[in-house]
């Protein structure tokens, strides 16, 4: 891409930053999410690194002004790796009360604060809890770089002779906080302008109003008093290539796309609508071109037994849910288990339980994954690490899955599912073969005859003349498939099954540990914790400290060198979003003394907090 | 009668006799069941239908009924208690060339998987439901079903049930099934006509088969039975044909009495006041659906046969049209579509 530069603005200071973390925030009507989105195109154009974080409530329309109706977007970019969102902001734009309130706290002292002044009325006020006005109080602007901008009145100001009704004018005022923001970070506006055009270029006053405010926000920050200096980020020096923004859902989509593509065979995608994980279903049923078909199911157990049933055709069955939903398909999972039929899972964790948070973040689903099913019901479990790394992660699923005749359960969350990172975009060529072989041969043939290598059963469509046979969830003798009640074979299955699934981690490579192969202290996380741990860990280590962290893809089975790893550290750190899953784990099966950090706030870990706890660990004696 | 002629397969579908749909497994239902006669007809009507066996799919869920599938030398699926039709969607969405029959009972398809089975219907996917209707749970050795009649007493409902039964005609029609009817296990011509109307219909075709459980719940269709009230009560639907039944020296009409079904004497009214059974007719097998013994005839035979848009039919269309439009996917160009940088 060619260097984007923002319009010419010399009269001012520019100061280089190496990386900047900016929230916006305001009502769930301010348009908070696409303020942030456009925002982050913006930083991706500059060539930056970036980590995402939107942050909205679960209600659709959330009562104007409330607390619990703000919505917010948040954002780190840097010429460096950026790991995660950021912990503490540089900036903060809050477009009312509400959102000060419920975000002021995250702000950096000397940070840079924008409200817009025109929503601190008495009414905002009162709903947002204010007894006075907080922009009144001296002690703000002695803490923050307060600056007071009338953003409705200037954005009406800007679009006054425009033939637009006074809430449509209204409605663009989140562009005049992004012109502005732009403005401070030296944002190219070509992209927002771009989109502009595309979006409302059925309405040219809309786009129009849109165009001016932006500018008006631009300029406004180049021409006001107020603003003695912004900031530049350079390009970030990432891997050379072609470049495109990836949410984790998205990336799970395409990657399901990638295998059909290369297994020559269709996908069905049963689903029941829940949030984090719907945007799955509504973005694969947009690519039908695949030969992705898509059920919205009457519920989540239809969702996982068309799935199944799919399966059992010899397509590449798939559903995607989160925990709530996964609880309902638990009896539909154990089937697949019993069948020996590909299968997989997506769960996009939320806070829980029950309802719990549907809109935020948890890791707390591990346990569900591994032993959510009645009886012996092993499956096998990977977690993708970043939103781009979801691509990866479903094909991998399904590979799996297809070569070893097993449910695949994926654990992404809704931090990586809404999140969005620059991706560097694969040659999917270059992907492992998916080869699956329906097997018709009749000679020899029996249901339940395993692969030596997998111990995989072999997968026959309806429709092969000569190996017509049922297959069931009652238990069956091993090889012929019959219905056994035998004891002895019984058990034999059990260990069979648990078996397969152990078989699978000759598919997992050597662990990749982050800092030396031995040290005082060995980090150890899964999921979507990976910005976070990495960006606590590579700052322990340029303090000096003896500190190393891997990251776990595969949760079942673990990997074949893990014990060994563990065992090269004095001390095991195993931070992660639910009260201590994963470090029970690791503590039953190797008897390695792995402490958790654990928070469970429905948000991701901070950085910060992990870098504090790795420093106390290590403090302390042995 | 016409041949399925479900998947390419079908031109070359073998000439079959019954035993080449016997499986090697012993069959397992108790002494008397009436499951015995409904295994019998269908592999009895599988070489009329002209699919090669490799094509045919049996699909069941959880109960006595659904053991079915081990007895049938076909591809079968045994799969959880009142998720059969889900993976019958499933299964036929992935697979639209094969033939597929789902068996289920009262319970597994009216209670566990009452859900599921309301959106089969509704969303007409081409699969042949039986539901063996027992009035009984017979696996769990004796509860009520959901079709059992109110005051019930069984091992749950010591002093009667206390919950109306569900008619499994009235709910399909009610689901907008586009093709139900009724049969009974001891009618062997009529269950054999009627499998082969239900297996030829394009979209879901539900057929409740009235069965008898000899050990929990004998003679609860004994009105189709016994000889004498078999000859009163049986009404056979028949398409263009009154609403007559009867003994020949006494035969009865239900005719409408406004929007009521009423029971009169035959000679009493003039032809032209006869209800002629119309199977297009969807409203009219709403109301006949409601008919039972003893105030009115039990209706046995095609109630509703319409035509309607076929789920899967429509969806794969929606496949065809978008690879012809804009050609199969392609990942490589997926990926770099849209807003993309060079770094």
């Amino acid at each position: 891409m060619a260097k984007m530069v923002a319009p010419a603005t010399a009269t001012k200071a520019r100061r280089e930053l190496e990386r900047a973390v900016v929230r916006f925030a305001g009502d769930s009507g301010d348009g908070m999410q696409l303020t942030g989105e456009q925002f982050t195109t913006e930083s991706a154009w500059a060539g930056n690194d970036i980590a995402t974080l939107p942050n909205f409530p679960a209600e659709i329309r959330a009562p104007a002004g409330t607390l619990f109706g703000v919505s917010s977007f948040q954002l780190q970019f840097g010429s460096q790796r950026v790991y995660t969102p950021g912990d503490r902001l540089d900036c903060l734009v809050a477009m009312n009360p509400a959102a000060l309130k419920v975000h002021l706290a995250d702000l950096k002292p000397g940070g840079l604060l924008i409200v817009n002044t025109a929503a601190y009325d008495k009414r905002n006020l009162d709903k947002a809890g204010y007894a006075a006005n907080p922009l009144d109080d001296a002690a703000l602007a002695e803490r923050y770089r307060l600056h007071k901008v009338d953003m409705t009145g200037l954005t009406l100001e800007a679009q006054k002779d425009l033939p637009l009704n006074a809430k449509e004018k209204d409605r663009t005022k989140n562009f005049f906080a992004l012109g502005l923001v732009s403005w401070i970070y030296t944002r190219p506006l070509e992209p927002t302008l771009d989109w502009i055009g595309k979006k409302f270029a059925k309405s040219k006053d809309v786009a129009e109003a849109n165009t001016r405010v932006l500018k008006a926000g631009h300029a406004f920050g180049e021409t006001a008093e107020i603003f003695s200096e912004h900031y530049t980020i350079e390009a970030a020096e990432m891997p050379p290539g072609l470049y495109r923004a990836m949410t984790g859902n998205r990336a799970l989509a395409w990657g399901l796309l990638a295998a059909a593509e290369r297994s020559q065979l269709p996908i069905v995608y049963g689903a029941y609508p829940i949030t984090p994980a719907s945007s799955i279903l509504e973005e694969l049923a947009m690519h039908k071109r695949f030969r992705i078909r898509t059920i919205q199911a009457e519920d989540e157990i239809a969702a996982v037994t068309a799935a199944i049933g799919a399966s059992f055709g010899g397509a590449i069955g798939v559903t995607g849910s989160s925990g709530p939903g996964i609880a309902l398909k638990g009896e539909g999972i154990g089937l697949a288990v019993m069948a020996e039929l590909p299968l997989v899972i997506f769960n996009i964790q939320r806070g829980g339980p029950s309802t719990g948070l549907p809109t935020k973040t948890e890791q707390a689903d591990l346990m569900q994954a591994l032993y959510g099913r009645n009886s012996e019901s092993p499956i096998v479990v990977i977690a993708p690490a970043t939103p781009g790394d979801c691509f990866y992660i479903a094909y991998e699923a399904v590979r799996i899955a297809a070569k070893y005749m097993v449910p695949v359960m994926v654990l992404s969350d809704g931090f990586l599912a809404n999140g969005s990172e620059p991706w560097l975009i694969p040659d999917p060529s270059t992907l492992p073969a998916t080869n699956v072989e329906f097997r018709s041969e009749q000679e020899g043939f029996f249901p339940y005859l395993r692969d030596p290598a997998t111990l995989a059963r072999p997968w026959v469509r309806p429709g092969t003349p000569g190996l017509e046979h049922r297959i069931g969830g009652i238990e069956k003798q091993d090889v012929t498939g019959n219905i056994s009640y035998d004891p002895e074979n019984h058990d034999h299955m059990v260990r069979t099954r648990a078996e397969k699934v152990r078989r699978v981690a000759q598919e997992i490579p050597p662990t990749s540990i982050n800092g030396a192969a031995t040290g005082d202290l060995l980090v150890v996380g899964w999921g979507s914790t990976y910005g976070s741990i990495t960006a606590a860990v590579e700052r322990a280590q340029a303090d000096g400290k003896s500190v190393a962290s891997i990251h776990l893809r595969h949760l079942n089975p673990l990997p074949p060198d893990l014990g060994h790893i563990l065992r090269e550290y004095r001390k095991v750190l195993v931070p992660e979003i639910n009260s201590g899953q994963l470090v029970r784990m690791l503590r039953a099966e190797y008897l390695v003394d792995a402490v958790g950090f654990n928070r469970v706030r429905g948000l991701p870990l901070m950085s910060d907090e992990i870098y504090e706890a790795i420093n106390q660990l290590i403090g302390e004696r042995q | 009668m016409s041949s399925l002629g479900t998947g390419a397969g079908a031109a070359a579908a073998p000439k079959y006799t019954k035993k080449d749909f016997e499986s090697d497994q012993d069959v397992r239902w108790c002494p008397g069941c009436g499951d015995y006669a409904i295994l019998s007809a269908i592999q009895k009507s599988m070489p009329d239908l002209g699919v090669p066996r490799e094509n045919i799919v049996f699909i069941s869920g959880i109960g006595c009924s659904s053991r079915f599938p081990y007895y049938m030398n076909t591809y079968g699926f045994h799969t959880i208690h009142g998720r059969a039709p889900a993976i019958a969607t499933g299964l036929r969405l992935a697979r639209p060339d094969v033939k597929v029959f789902l068996v289920t009972g009262d319970g597994d398809g009216l209670s566990i998987g009452g859900n599921h089975m309301l959106h089969i219907l509704r969303r007409n996917v081409d699969v042949t439901i039986l539901l063996f209707n027992n009035r009984i749970y017979g696996l769990t050795k004796g509860q009520y079903s959901p079709t059992s009649e109110l005051g019930k007493v069984t091992k749950s409902t010591p002093m009667g049930s206390a919950d109306r039964p569900i008619n499994p005609l009235a709910f399909a029609l009610g689901c907008g099934a586009t093709f139900v009817a009724r049969t009974v296990d001891r009618n062997i011509p009529h269950m054999d006509a009627m499998l082969k109307r239900a297996a030829l219909h394009k979209g879901t075709a539900f057929l409740e088969i009235l069965q008898n459980c000899p050990v929990y719940n004998e003679g609860a269709w004994n009105v189709v039975y016994e000889k004498e009230s078999k000859l009163q009560f049986e009404l056979r639907l028949e398409h263009g044909k009154p609403l007559l039944f009867g003994p020949p020296d006494d035969r009865r009409a239900v005719i409408m009495d406004g929007v009521v079904p009423t029971v009169v004497k035959a000679k009493d009214v003039p032809e032209s006041a006869l209800w002629v059974h119309d199977e297009k007719n969807v409203n009219a097998a709403k109301l006949i659906a409601d008919l039972f013994a003893p105030d009115f005839p039990v209706p046995i035979g095609v109630l509703s046969a319409i035509e309607g848009p076929v789920y899967e039919d429509v969806l794969l269309e929606q496949e065809r049209r978008a690879i012809s439009d804009r050609g199969p996917g392609e990942i490589a160009k997926l990926l770099t579509s849209g807003d993309t940088w060079k770094i």
